[in-house]
């Protein structure tokens, strides 16, 4: 009797250490012919809280047997292209006479084909736009306007095993800054990413030969573009912008015609670049023989902006750095047309720095990344600048100092995406806010917003020019 | 680590389950609460020198809302020899293809002999690893790649590749214990959490399972402050983990609901995670796997990065 509620624990004990223990799952159980008696099934537990042995773990079923689970594989259509439907549409946030008030307003199509060959692989990816904003649907592929945007036509190949071929219509990129580019001279698309649309639109497509060669750690890629691929620039029929000839800001008022060179193999770039991953330090040294992607100079014959000669020199370190991930970027842009900086007509040689730093920090919360970057860009010959600069034109600094601030969080199981990335200019005193906000609502659907902030005390520093500019915008994405 | 996602979980050691199988689970001698962990670590996580699957996940939220994500994932062993050695370059393949296959086919079927011995020879095997994840689904990240080089004890290296803008990005992996892709696993239950970072104690032997009892040696790193194990005895398949937090509650919960054997390896082929607070969870599928397929070492690097080994994706 006085054993009674001692038992009565005991048991109670034993029934909760049962009551932990998981059945055997499927697959760990004891095969049908074994000889001890069937391990539970997983429908009736040996306690509550064991397991079950799963299918295929029963002793002896090592036996390989026919696959229980379908292919994780959804069927492969090739026939179906891939692609998305966007829509969006954004407004500037404050009027500017010189523009219209809508900053955008474009649905977009996407399509995406890709065949694979025994030897290689073709790639398509027309966008056929529709933009409300453009005067003239006629398609310039160049340009990307009209109805049709090319984003990629290539056919890439591996005639040996340490070589790859990429011929085409591609996008570029290489160089290790977050939205800082000192390396990489392949075309942006500056409306794009001012005026709202997706980031990958930044990159405009180039037109190249890419050849990539791999060995002994190293890999050496060459990039040849046979006729000048310019930057997407910052046009006056989109966006208000400063001009040092007129002493103004100008938008739609002035026709801004710059004058492309546009002989194949004549006005043609080469883009090198030899790179190492040594243990997690990727290092790389880089080169560019071409031109200044954006208007770097004026043509008084012509009176028209043009892209004079340019050769880029640099280096860069990417690593691993106190939980997060540090680089280091160095260029050095030689302005060939100006080689003393005593043309005031043509933009000076520069000198580029940037150092950046990005981790997560779930000290703080989780889902939360921060990255900081610092750019320095550095007029060479600043004294010959000043001494041929022409009378009303704005003197620039020697020195443009340039921070970075990303802070991205997301909530809601990885629905919900809000990213601010920050630029701000100590000494010009300006600054370009990037603010987006996206949510998935399934598989398919997406919507989001954003909003592009330029500011500055100057009407002619970098992002203080934009300043009427500035917009917000939101759209919808189906993705297929 | 071993409650990790036991993705391309097999047994090595058939050889050692033989042996465990053939004395009878009562008179098994006791095994030290290490070497079943190291045992169910290998088991989850370094099963051949390389394999490959195809994965999905379905994550399903509280309010019943699925979303998929499918993946092909790749994984290599870094041989210990070269682990650490600082030179990452790609394609010097002295790991492979007559080693691999030996060591790993070779093993599996012989039973008895290893009896003795349930650490296994190849212990150089749960050091360093390579992770190359290509993702399908959904359609707004088709052909994202993740890269990932895993450095037990130490952050991982990780790259990002986004197709559209071409873009090699590296990323920060301080936050192992955040959601993978969406998913209710974490970054640390894909790739693996290190052995040391927790003590572990055998609290129980019941007649299928070791059931450990593992506590994180830092306790402000992770959102845990223990976690039960019930390993499959036999295997070292890791079947079912429960997570506490600080006031004992059980608040997060893995499950294997399905094995397989492949090429002489148990493999878990279906598990699921599951949020207790949330409602939420996400099932994992993992067909089509395959081990020893003599991966180079250079496919896991930025060149296959920009554009993707066909050959070895299937």
């Amino acid at each position: 009797m006085k054993w009674a509620p001692t038992l009565g624990v005991g048991l109670w004990l034993a029934a909760s250490a049962v009551a932990q223990e998981p059945e055997l799952p499927p697959g760990l159980g004891q095969p049908p012919a074994a000889q001890e008696p069937r391990r539970p099934t997983p429908q009736q537990p040996a306690a509550p809280d064991e397991p079950a042995l799963p299918t295929g773990l029963e002793s002896g079923a090592a036996a390989e047997g026919p696959r229980a689970e379908p292919s994780a594989r959804s069927e492969r259509a090739w026939a179906r292209p891939k692609g998305f439907v966007d829509l969006r549409a954004g407004a500037r946030t404050q009027s500017d006479p010189l523009q219209r008030d809508l900053s955008l307003a474009e649905a977009r199509l996407r399509l995406e084909f890709e065949h694979a060959f025994d030897r290689g692989v073709l790639r398509f990816k027309p966008d056929l736009v529709a933009d409300a904003l453009e005067s003239s649907q006629s398609v310039d592929l160049e340009r990307g306007r009209g109805f049709l945007d090319l984003r990629e036509g290539s056919f890439a190949t591996s005639p040996l095993p340490f070589l790859d071929l990429k011929v085409g219509r591609q996008v570029l990129t290489w160089g290790t800054g977050d939205l800082l580019f000192l390396n990489d001279l392949f075309p942006k698309d500056w409306v794009s990413f001012f005026v709202g649309r997706d980031e990958e639109y930044l990159k405009a497509p180039s037109d190249a030969l890419k050849v990539g060669m791999f060995g002994a750690g190293l890999n050496f890629e060459v990039v040849y573009t046979p006729r000048f691929d310019p930057d997407r620039f910052v046009r006056s029929e989109r966006l208000s912008f400063f001009d040092p000839l007129a002493g103004r800001v100008i938008g739609r008022d002035v026709a801004f015609a710059p004058e492309v060179p546009d002989r194949w193999f004549r006005d043609d770039e080469f883009a090198a670049r030899l790179s190492g991953n040594f243990g997690g330090h990727e290092l790389a040294a880089y080169g560019y023989w071409g031109r200044w992607k954006s208007p770097g100079g004026f043509d008084g014959v012509s009176q028209r902006p043009v892209f004079p000669r340019l050769g880029v020199y640099g280096a860069s370190a990417r690593t691993q750095f106190a939980g997060g991930i540090a680089n280091l970027e160095v260029g050095y842009y030689d302005s060939r047309q100006d080689p003393g900086g005593a043309d005031p007509l043509v933009e000076n040689s520069q000198g580029r720095f940037l150092a950046g730093f990005e981790r997560d920090l779930p000290q703080l919360a989780a889902h939360l990344t921060v990255g900081a970057q610092y750019y320095l860009e550095a007029m060479l010959d600043h004294a010959e600048f000043r001494r041929t600069l022409p009378t009303g034109v704005p003197e620039r600094d020697e020195l443009r100092h340039v921070l970075t601030l990303r802070v991205t969080k997301e909530l809601l199981e990885q629905r919900l995406r809000v990213s601010v990335f920050t630029y701000a200019s100590p000494s010009d005193r300006d600054w370009y806010l990037r603010g987006t906000v996206s949510y998935a609502i399934d598989d398919a659907w997406s919507v989001f917003g954003g909003v592009n902030w330029f500011g500055g005390r100057r009407d002619f520093t970098f992002f203080g020019q934009f300043e009427d500019n500035s917009n917000v915008y939101l759209g919808a994405r189906l993705a297929f | 680590m071993n409650r990790m996602f036991p993705w391309l979980v097999t047994v090595t050691l058939a050889a050692a389950a033989a042996g465990a199988q053939n004395e009878g689970p009562a008179a098994a001698p006791a095994l030290a609460v290490e070497a079943i962990v190291a045992n169910a670590n290998r088991v989850s996580y370094y099963q051949g020198r390389d394999g490959r699957a195809q994965v999905r996940m379905v994550v399903v939220d509280a309010q019943g809302r699925e979303r998929t994500r499918e993946m092909t994932i790749l994984r290599l062993d870094v041989p210990a020899a070269a682990a650490g050695s600082g030179d990452a370059k790609g394609g010097d393949g002295k790991r492979g293809d007559g080693e691999a296959p030996a060591a790993g086919a070779g093993k599996a079927p012989a039973a008895g002999d290893a009896a003795a011995n349930p650490a296994p020879a190849d212990d150089a095997h749960c050091g360093e690893q390579k992770f190359y994840v290509r993702f399908r689904q959904p359609a707004d990240v088709d052909k994202t790649t993740f890269l990932v080089w895993k450095k037990p004890g130490q952050d991982d290296d990780r790259w990002l590749y986004l197709p559209a803008l071409d873009l090699v990005k590296r990323v920060s992996s301080a936050d192992k214990r955040s959601s993978f892709v969406g998913s209710h696993f974490f970054y640390e239950d894909v790739s693996g959490r290190h052995v040391a970072a927790d003590t572990h104690e055998l609290v129980e032997t019941t007649k299928n399972y070791y059931v450990v009892e593992s506590k994180p040696v830092d306790a402000k790193s992770v959102e845990f402050a223990a976690y039960k194990m019930w390993i499959h005895r036999e295997s070292f398949t890791v079947v079912k983990v429960e997570f506490r937090d600080a006031a004992g509650e059980v608040y997060r919960r893995y499950e294997v609901l399905g094995v397989e054997t492949v090429q002489g390896r148990p493999t878990v082929t279906k598990a699921r995670m599951s949020d207790l607070r949330s409602n939420g969870s996400t099932t994992v599928t993992y067909s089509e796997v395959a081990y020893d397929l003599g991966l180079p070492d250079e496919v896991f690097t930025e060149r296959y990065l920009r554009r993707e080994p066909r050959q070895w994706l299937r």
